[in-house]
Order: C-alpha cells, then sequence, then structure tokens
C-alpha cells in the first residue's frame, strides 16, 4: 500500500506554514532561524515527494543542495547572530531595527 | 587682373584691438591699452588711405571679394560672406574710419580717469569691426550682421556706467527699441529671399532694374519695411525715442556711435538700396515726409533742452532727418554728402561739449555753464566752428550739404512744403545751436569755480584738456570748416565734387540731379534758395543772440506768453509718457499678469512644485515600510508571497 502524494503534500505544506507563522510571530532570533530551516525542510520533503512520484532523481539531488546550502548559512548565520548579541546584548528582533551597528 | 585691395584685413584690425584689450586689457598698463587700442583703428585707417590710392590709381569700382562661398547655403538659397566697394562704401570708409581712429585718440585724454579703460577701448574697437562689416558687406544678410553687432557695441556702451540705473536703463531702451527696426529689416530680407531667391546687393538690383514692369506691390513692401528698420537705427520718427537716452554713455560713444556713424547706418542702407526705392513712390514719399517731420520736431524739442547733450542729441535727430529728406526725394549723393559733412561737424560738437563736461568735472546742464570762453579757447573756436557749420552759414561744411538738399527738396516734384518744413528746421536749428553757444561760453560764470574741476587732480580752476583731446577737436575743427567743398555746388562756381563722384551708383535713381550745363534759371534759382537759406539762418543765430544774450529775460517773457506751447515742448510732446501708457505699460502688464503670474508662475512654477508635492507625499508613505523592523519586513515578504501566490493561482488563467 502506498500513501497518496496529496498527504506528503499536506505535511510540507503544514510544516511550511508552521515555519513560516513562527518567522512571523517569534522575536527570538534563533527561534526565527529554526523557522527558517523548518521551511527549507517542509521543501526537502516536498520535493522528495516529487522525485519519488515521477521517479527522477534530480529531486533528490535538489535536496542535497538545498541542505548543502542550508548548513553553510547556518554556519555564517549563527555567527552574525553571536557577533550581534556581543553588540547588543540581546537577542530580540524588534530592538535591532537601527539598519546599522 | 586687378591687384587685391585686401578688404578682407579691414574689418579683422579693429577686431584684433578688440580681441587684444578684450581679453587681456585688464591686466596691462593703461598706455599698452591705449597703443592697441590707436594703432589698430590707424590702420585701418592706413588701409582705406591705401585702398583710396589704389582706387585712384585705376582699380575698377564696384570691387567684390568674396571669402566663403557659399557662407550659408540652404535649399537653393545661398548667401556668400563678401565684401563690395563701391564709391559709396569709400565715403563710408573714410568717414568710418577717419573720424572713429580721431574719437579714439580723443577719448585717451577723455577717458583718462575712468574705470573700465581697458573695457571702453575695447568696445570702441568693436563697434569699428561692426561698423566696418556694415558698410562693406555685399549682401543684406551680411549687413545685418553689421547692423546688428553695432546696435550691440551701441547697448554695451550706453550702459558702460552699468551701476548707474539711467545708463542701464538707457541701454536696455535702446536696445528694444532697435529691436523693433531690426524685425522689419528682418521681414524686409524675407520678403527679399522670397521674391529673389538671394539677398545679394548686386543680384536683387540687377533683378529690379531687369524688370521695368515690377513697381509698388511686394517692393513697397520691402521698402517700407526695410524703412522700419532705418528708422530704428536712425533714431526717426517713431523710433527715435532711445537716441536722447543714449546719452548716458561717455561722450566720445555719443560723438562717434550716436551722432557720426552708426545712426547714419539707415541713411546709408536707404542709400544702398535705391534701387528698390526707386521702385516704390509711396515709400520715396513716406521717407520725404518722415525724414522733414523728425527734423522739424527734434530741433523744436532741441530749443528748451537745457542739458548740453540732449541738445546735440535731438539736432542729431534732426539732421538725420533732413538726410532722410534727402534720400526721400531721391538726392541720395546729398543724403550721403550731409552724412560726411555732420559726421565732421556733429562729432566735433560732441567732443567740444565732452571737453567742456570734463573741463567742468561732469557738469552737463548748460544752465550751470557760462563764461567758458576765455578758459577754453581751443574748445571754443572749434565749437564755433562745429556751429556754424550745423547753423548752415557760408561756407562752413553744414551751409552745402544743407542747402543741397533743400534745393534738392525745393525741385523735387511736390516738395515745396518739404522745403519749407526743412527751411524752418534750418533757422531752427540755427537758433538752438547758438542759444547752446551763448549759454556755454558767454554770459557770465555759473559755476562754482572753487569746487569744479574734473576727477583726480583737485580744484586748480577750469582748463582745458590734454593734447590728445585738443588735436581731434582742430582737425575736425577745419573738417567742419573746408569738408563741404567737396560738395561746392555748380550753381556757386563749384564743381560739386561729390555729387559726381558718386554719380556711378546713383545715376538714373534720382531725378533731381542737376544737369551738367546748369541753365541761368538754374543757378539763379539755386542762388535764391542758398540765400534765403542763409537769411534763416542768420535770423536764427540773430534771435538766440537776443534773448540769450543781450536780453536775457526775453527768453523767460516768451517762455510765460506762450505757456501752452512752451510746456508741451518741455515736456518733449509727452511722446515718451505716451509710448509708456500705449506700449510699454500694456506689454509690461501683460508680462507680469499673464505670462509672469499665469504662464511662469502658474503653469511652469505650478507643474514643479505639482511634481515634487506628489513625490514627497508618496516617499512619505512608503517610507514607513522602511521601519527597520526584521519580522515587519517578514510579513511583507510573506504578504508578497501570498500576494504572488494568489495570482499565480487564480489570475493567471484569466489572462
Amino acid at each position: 500500500m502506498t500513501v497518496p502524494i496529496v498527504w506528503y503534500l499536506i505535511l510540507s505544506a503544514a510544516l511550511f506554514c508552521i515555519g513560516v507563522c513562527g518567522f512571523l510571530i517569534k522575536r527570538n532570533i534563533i527561534t526565527i532561524f529554526m523557522s527558517i530551516e523548518l521551511m527549507l525542510n517542509a521543501v526537502n520533503l516536498s520535493f522528495v515527494t516529487f522525485a519519488n512520484h515521477w521517479h527522477q532523481v534530480s529531486g533528490q539531488i535538489f535536496v542535497f543542495f538545498v541542505m548543502v546550502v542550508a548548513a553553510a548559512e547556518a554556519a555564517v548565520g549563527l555567527a552574525i547572530i553571536i557577533a550581534l548579541f556581543r553588540s547588543r546584548n540581546t537577542l530580540n528582533v524588534d530592538r535591532i531595527d537601527l539598519m546599522k551597528l | 587682373m586687378t591687384p587685391s585691395l585686401h578688404l578682407w584685413l579691414l574689418p579683422l584690425l579693429p577686431l584684433a584691438g578688440f580681441v587684444i584689450n578684450g581679453i587681456v586689457g585688464r591686466r596691462l598698463p593703461k598706455a599698452f591699452v591705449s597703443t592697441v587700442a590707436l594703432l589698430f583703428p590707424a590702420a585701418a585707417f592706413a588701409q582705406v588711405l591705401w585702398i583710396v590710392a589704389q582706387v585712384h590709381q585705376g582699380v575698377a569700382l564696384p570691387y567684390l571679394e568674396s571669402f566663403a562661398t557659399p557662407w550659408i547655403a540652404v535649399s537653393g538659397f545661398h548667401a556668400n560672406f563678401s565684401f563690395l566697394l563701391d564709391q559709396l562704401t569709400l565715403v563710408m570708409l573714410l568717414v568710418v574710419t577717419g573720424v572713429g581712429l580721431l574719437i579714439h585718440i580723443y577719448s585717451v585724454g577723455y577717458m583718462a580717469a575712468e574705470d573700465g579703460y581697458w573695457r571702453f577701448f575695447s568696445y570702441m574697437n568693436l563697434f569699428l569691426f561692426f561698423m566696418l562689416t556694415l558698410v562693406l558687406s555685399a549682401n543684406f544678410l551680411l549687413m545685418f550682421v553689421g547692423w546688428e553687432g553695432v546696435g550691440l557695441v551701441s547697448y554695451l556702451l550706453i550702459g558702460f556706467y552699468y551701476s548707474k540705473d539711467s545708463a542701464a536703463n538707457a541701454g536696455k531702451k535702446a536696445f528694444i527699441v532697435n529691436r523693433i527696426g531690426d524685425f522689419g529689416f528682418l521681414l524686409a530680407m524675407f520678403l527679399i529671399i522670397a521674391h529673389f531667391g538671394t539677398l545679394s546687393f548686386r543680384q536683387v538690383f540687377a533683378d529690379i532694374s531687369a524688370h521695368p514692369e515690377l513697381h509698388g506691390g511686394f517692393l513697397t513692401a520691402i521698402a517700407l519695411l526695410l524703412l522700419l528698420g532705418a528708422t530704428g537705427k536712425s533714431a526717426q520718427i517713431p523710433l527715435y525715442v532711445w537716441l536722447p537716452d543714449a546719452m548716458e554713455g561717455p561722450t566720445p560713444v555719443s560723438a562717434l556711435i550716436h551722432a557720426a556713424t552708426m545712426v547714419t547706418a539707415g541713411v546709408y542702407m536707404l542709400a544702398r538700396a535705391h534701387v528698390l526705392f526707386g521702385r516704390s513712390p509711396l515709400a520715396l514719399t513716406i521717407i520725404a515726409v518722415i525724414g522733414a517731420a523728425t527734423a522739424f520736431f527734434a530741433a523744436t524739442i532741441g530749443i528748451l533742452q537745457t542739458d548740453i547733450k540732449r541738445v546735440l542729441a535731438y539736432s542729431t535727430i534732426s539732421q538725420l532727418g533732413y538726410m532722410f529728406l534727402a534720400c526721400g526725394v531721391t538726392a541720395y549723393s546729398m543724403g550721403i554728402f550731409h552724412l560726411v559733412t555732420h559726421a565732421f561737424f556733429k562729432a566735433l560738437l560732441f567732443l567740444a561739449a565732452g571737453s567742456v563736461i570734463h573741463a567742468l568735472g561732469g557738469e552737463q546742464d548748460m544752465r550751470n555753464m557760462g563764461g567758458l570762453r576765455k578758459k577754453l579757447p581751443v574748445t571754443f573756436w572749434t565749437m564755433t566752428a562745429a556751429v556754424l557749420a550745423i547753423s548752415g552759414l557760408f561756407p562752413f561744411a553744414g551751409f552745402f550739404s544743407k542747402d543741397a538738399i533743400l534745393a534738392a527738396s525745393f525741385a523735387a516734384p511736390n516738395g515745396k512744403a518739404l522745403w519749407a518744413v526743412g527751411l524752418v528746421t534750418a533757422g531752427l536749428t540755427s537758433f538752438y545751436m547758438f542759444r547752446l553757444w551763448y549759454m556755454t561760453f558767454f554770459r557770465t560764470a555759473r559755476y562754482d569755480e572753487a569746487t569744479t574741476g574734473h576727477g583726480g587732480h583737485g580744484s586748480h580752476g577750469v582748463h582745458e584738456g590734454p593734447w590728445s583731446m585738443l588735436v581731434p577737436l582742430i582737425i575736425l575743427g577745419v573738417l567742419s570748416l573746408c569738408g563741404g567743398w567737396i560738395g561746392w555746388p555748380a550753381a556757386l562756381g563749384g564743381n560739386d565734387w561729390i555729387a559726381h563722384f558718386l554719380d556711378p551708383i546713383f545715376a538714373g535713381a534720382t531725378n533731381v540731379l542737376p544737369a551738367a550745363a546748369p541753365t541761368a534759371a538754374a543757378v539763379q534759382l539755386a542762388r535764391i534758395l542758398a540765400g534765403v537759406s542763409m537769411a534763416v539762418a542768420l535770423f536764427g543765430w540773430w534771435l538766440a543772440d537776443l534773448m540769450y544774450r543781450r536780453k536775457p529775460q526775453l527768453a523767460d517773457d516768451a517762455a510765460q506768453n506762450a505757456k501752452a506751447l512752451y510746456t508741451l515742448i518741455w515736456n518733449k510732446y509727452w511722446v515718451d509718457q505716451i509710448y509708456g501708457a500705449v506700449i510699454v505699460g500694456p506689454v509690461l502688464a501683460f508680462s507680469r499678469n499673464v505670462l509672469g503670474r499665469g504662464i511662469e508662475t502658474g503653469i511652469i512654477d505650478g507643474a514643479n512644485t505639482a511634481m515634487t508635492v506628489t513625490a514627497s507625499g508618496a516617499s512619505s508613505v512608503i517610507r514607513r515600510m522602511q521601519s527597520g523592523n526584521i519580522r515587519s519586513y517578514a510579513g511583507w515578504l510573506a504578504a508578497g508571497a501570498a500576494a504572488v501566490l494568489v495570482v499565480v493561482l487564480y489570475l493567471a488563467h484569466s489572462f
């Protein structure tokens, strides 16, 4: 028995929406960062789903790309967050709105 | 093969002087500036003399020199950059460079203490450049270049004391009034192009001569438009109003530009285009009437002026009227003859007046002069020669030329009225010139000797100017005496050289030239007319002598008795006020209210204001989006993504 593709896609959409909501609502920059990761993984899920559905490997390759980029992004992003925290002593994005250091 | 006369060099010489003084004159010592300023006009004068010698040795006239062929070529229309030398040009060249050089020499002394010495001389040289271009040009277009150029220099020099409000305004007035005339000149050129397809004097006039059936019609239109141009430049009714105000300029400028040369450009143009005018009896009649009317009108105003230069300005207008009268009765060579003698004696009058003004430290009001005969002997005697000349007393220059014009108008068909007006004007001229003479040089001194004295070197009394001022006075004095002898009429035992010299140009155009062997009756008539003009001039002298020397209170009595007339003339017939109310006022009101407030402020500025208001309003709204708040950016991002989704999912199908 195979799970219909719609289920995967609904799960992917749900995860993506949770990510968006977290991204919009949360004030802690780390949480926002995690929300972004969640959205990326929601997309990854749909890539895998389509790859499986169409029996094409390119979807899987995209997923690897996304994961590599996300890893690089996490490294850079965390470095920025640490630098920001050192200069502002806060992780609240609402208090980081001066558009300069 | 005739040798080249190098006409191109002639205007370039003063232009070189202008360029040198205009660019580096400010940093150079005065001696160098005046050397440059005198050297180049002197060289030009020398070249003119050389040209005269060449012509005397048999260079054929007319002589044409073309440089850029074509200068302008537009769809079938050609204009060459070419110079033409004929007898008329030669006379003008001698006057322009000769009198011009004398006035340059005079200016070295007169302007010595002025600021902007280099500026003055560079303008003067520039004037000579444009004036030579004007008289040398072989087509209407190049003539127009010179015509506009002299107008420009006139503007610059009237406003030479630009920090003085009245001078700046006078310059503007001269420029704007001349613009009206120039507009006529331009339209005339357009008509000539439309009908003849060229602007070359030679071709246009040959074309007219080749078609004897052409008469009136569009030729009258061209002639009247050219006449409008001439009335502007030569200060005739109705455009004379700028010339009296032009006296705001330095006195040598008044002498050179506003008496001797530039203002005669209109007369020169009429004479140059005589073939055209000859085909339009209406235009000729109008020229004659304008000339006679202006002569009389300006002479009456001149009677009551108290500013010495303004008397001379009105006298210039009046004498130019004589020249127009001569052209109007087709006595062109008489008009040119009067132009020449007038250049001598009017330049002299202005220079002598300048000498008086210089000696009195800038005083121009004749009521504050008097008794200068002993203090300024050279000025007095040369001025006397000029006054006798302009009054038309035998054997001074003005007698011959004025008498020739009067005789020509007497002989012209229906010319008796013109002659009568001219005769009365001659009397008036004599009267106001002797009035000036008496008020300036006779009676008791009405200035304060202790405080008067020119410029820098304090109050050591009234005395003559330096030699550079006196030499031109003396030379012009001699010319005022002898200059008229070139036109000694045959009826009085002379040979009327100038008329014969100009004959190759005007022969056939004129219907009043006396026959080679005048009949006894004609000689008789000429002598009677000359006698009558002399008598009138002497009467004017006698009257001036009576009213301004022997019984000074007579003048005041006369003013009291004819109060209305006196007021009318004292206010110069209110012409300036009438022009102000009828033309200047409405134009100004229209410019201020409709063009200024309506179009400038309302539409042009309004459009700008509307744009800025829109931009700043829109940006003040858009600015709120860039708050710096990351979550609001995120919100915009999400909203945008949602919008794209909606478009892709639902709206994309409907396109």
